[in-house]
């Protein structure tokens, strides 16, 4: 089974090799409400980690996507431009947002694995 | 501030936001989920946030007439009209709906956000005549949706001549009720009025409902039904700033009698007007706030927007300057990126 790891900014990460798929936590779909939109960055282009690289319109605010690895988008899930609800029925699976080719592997290790965000996620409900 | 259905949104699961010092069901299965459900069949809505007075006295028909824009003479006894009432300056204090219960008697309901501004308002435009503060005392349900006659029929028959903003007496569940056709969704529906102690009626009403697809529906699935049907939402796209002109309510001004406001909206161009906008090519929301651009130039702002779900669309009011017109191509200010939208009529959705 691939690891997935999360950000502090609700962003989970699978890695494989050097492709790295990424998406939104249950959490964070949850917090959003219902998911009527996304925007996509172009194919090809290059983000730093934790800059803003895609955005969702949710019926109650609109939130920035942030990038998890340094990379380049190689794929997004065009399935969502029809079907956002997605994202909220299945946030790790179908929901997935954007394919990156990550250039420092290295930045993997320092994401919070699922425990660490199951706790950081509990704290920060209060 | 809790209103009397505060344990049963709790029990249903709801998301509790604070609303004007209310807590408030935002949501319960979900807000696109909810307005669907209001749209194909019923939702039952708390709306007891709301403020409702009782004006009494043998010249409170002259009072309200003063008040409001709106020609409260052209009521009778069980029926409603909605209006704006104005300041001096013809700027908005508020849009109530008033209830003419009988010739000395009336009830306006207002929004939760100005219960004090307007109790003190009304007080000092009272004249002799009496307001008591009933919000506590009455609780109020909107059941809304094409099935909610359905609902109320079996306990009340003549429910099905009840006629637009009128409003009767009847019994639901063996409880005084005071129903009313009116609503803030675009759907047929009822607004019903009892007193506070009866809030079984809540649960009642969503057993009667539910072979008919009802859900319990919240402030979230409120605010797209009323955008989608081109209904103000007082502090967002109407204020003490805007006046009825300047807003889509002209209809609700009456120059042939007087009112407070009536000479400074008689005198005073309006500055700006509230129009409907779609974001065309995207599904981008706009929000409250965000820049209407024109020829790469400001020219108004965003006061309500939201994703409508019945016309698979993003859509919105704003004010803009008072010449443009339907159809022009503008562009909205989201997030500093441009997007193109066009204005429109505000009413997006109509039965």
């Amino acid at each position: 089974m691939t690891e997935r790891r999360f950000t502090q900014d609700h962003e989970w990460v699978e890695l494989s090799g050097d492709v790295a798929t990424v998406g939104i936590s249950n959490f964070a779909q949850d917090q959003l409400g219902d998911i009527v939109s996304i925007e996509f960055p172009e194919i090809n282009s290059k983000f730093k980690q934790k800059d803003a690289m895609a955005i969702v319109d949710s019926v109650k605010a609109s939130s920035d996507i942030y990038c998890p690895m340094d990379g380049t988008v190689i794929e997004v899930n065009e399935k969502l431009e029809e079907h956002p609800e997605l994202i909220n029925k299945s946030p790790y699976d179908e929901g997935w947002i954007l394919k990156l080719n990550v250039s420092n592997i290295a930045q993997f290790d320092n994401l919070m694995t699922q425990e660490q965000y199951e706790k950081f996620v509990g704290e920060n409900k209060g | 501030m809790r209103t009397p259905f505060f344990e049963n949104h709790v029990k249903l699961g709801a998301k509790i936001v604070d609303f004007h010092g209310w807590g408030m069901p935002l949501q319960y299965s979900g807000i696109l989920d909810e307005q669907k459900a209001v749209r194909d069949n019923a939702g039952l809505f708390d709306i007891s946030h709301m403020g409702r007075f009782r004006i009494t006295g043998n010249t409170s028909e002259d009072c309200i007439q003063s008040l409001i824009t709106n020609d409260v003479s052209k009521i009778t006894e069980n029926q409603a009209i909605y209006s704006p009432m104005c300041n001096e300056e013809g700027g908005i204090i508020d849009d109530v709906i008033v209830s003419k219960i009988s010739q000395d008697e009336f009830l306006i309901v207002v929004n939760s956000s100005n219960i004090k501004k307007d109790f003190d308002w009304i007080q000092k435009h009272l004249d002799g005549n009496k307001i008591e503060d009933k919000t506590q005392n009455i609780a109020l349900l909107a059941l809304q949706g094409p099935k909610a006659q359905a609902i109320i029929e079996k306990h009340a028959s003549e429910i099905t001549k009840l006629k637009p903003f009128h409003f009767m007496k009847a019994k639901l569940h063996g409880q005084d009720c005071m129903i009313s056709r009116t609503g803030y969704t675009g759907e047929d529906g009822f607004e019903i009025f009892f007193d506070s102690s009866n809030s079984i009626l809540w649960e009642n009403l969503l057993s009667d409902g539910q072979p008919f697809g009802i859900k319990p529906a919240g402030l979230g699935a409120r605010d797209i039904l009323r955008l989608e049907a081109g209904f103000m939402l007082y502090g967002n796209d109407i204020d003490e700033t805007t006046t009825p002109l300047e807003a889509p309510l002209k209809w609700t001004v009456k120059f042939e009698k007087k009112f407070i406001g009536k000479e400074a909206l008689e005198k005073n161009k309006p500055q700006k007007k509230l129009a409907g906008f779609e974001i065309v090519g995207s599904k981008r929301v706009a929000r409250q706030g965000d820049q209407i651009i024109h020829e790469g130039k400001n020219v108004g702002r965003v006061t309500s927007g939201t994703f409508s779900p019945t016309l698979v669309k993003s859509i919105g009011f704003g004010y803009v300057p008072p010449d443009m017109q339907l159809g022009q191509a503008i562009q909205i200010l989201i997030g500093g990126k441009n997007y193109d939208a066009k204005l429109t009529s505000t009413r997006f959705y109509k039965k």
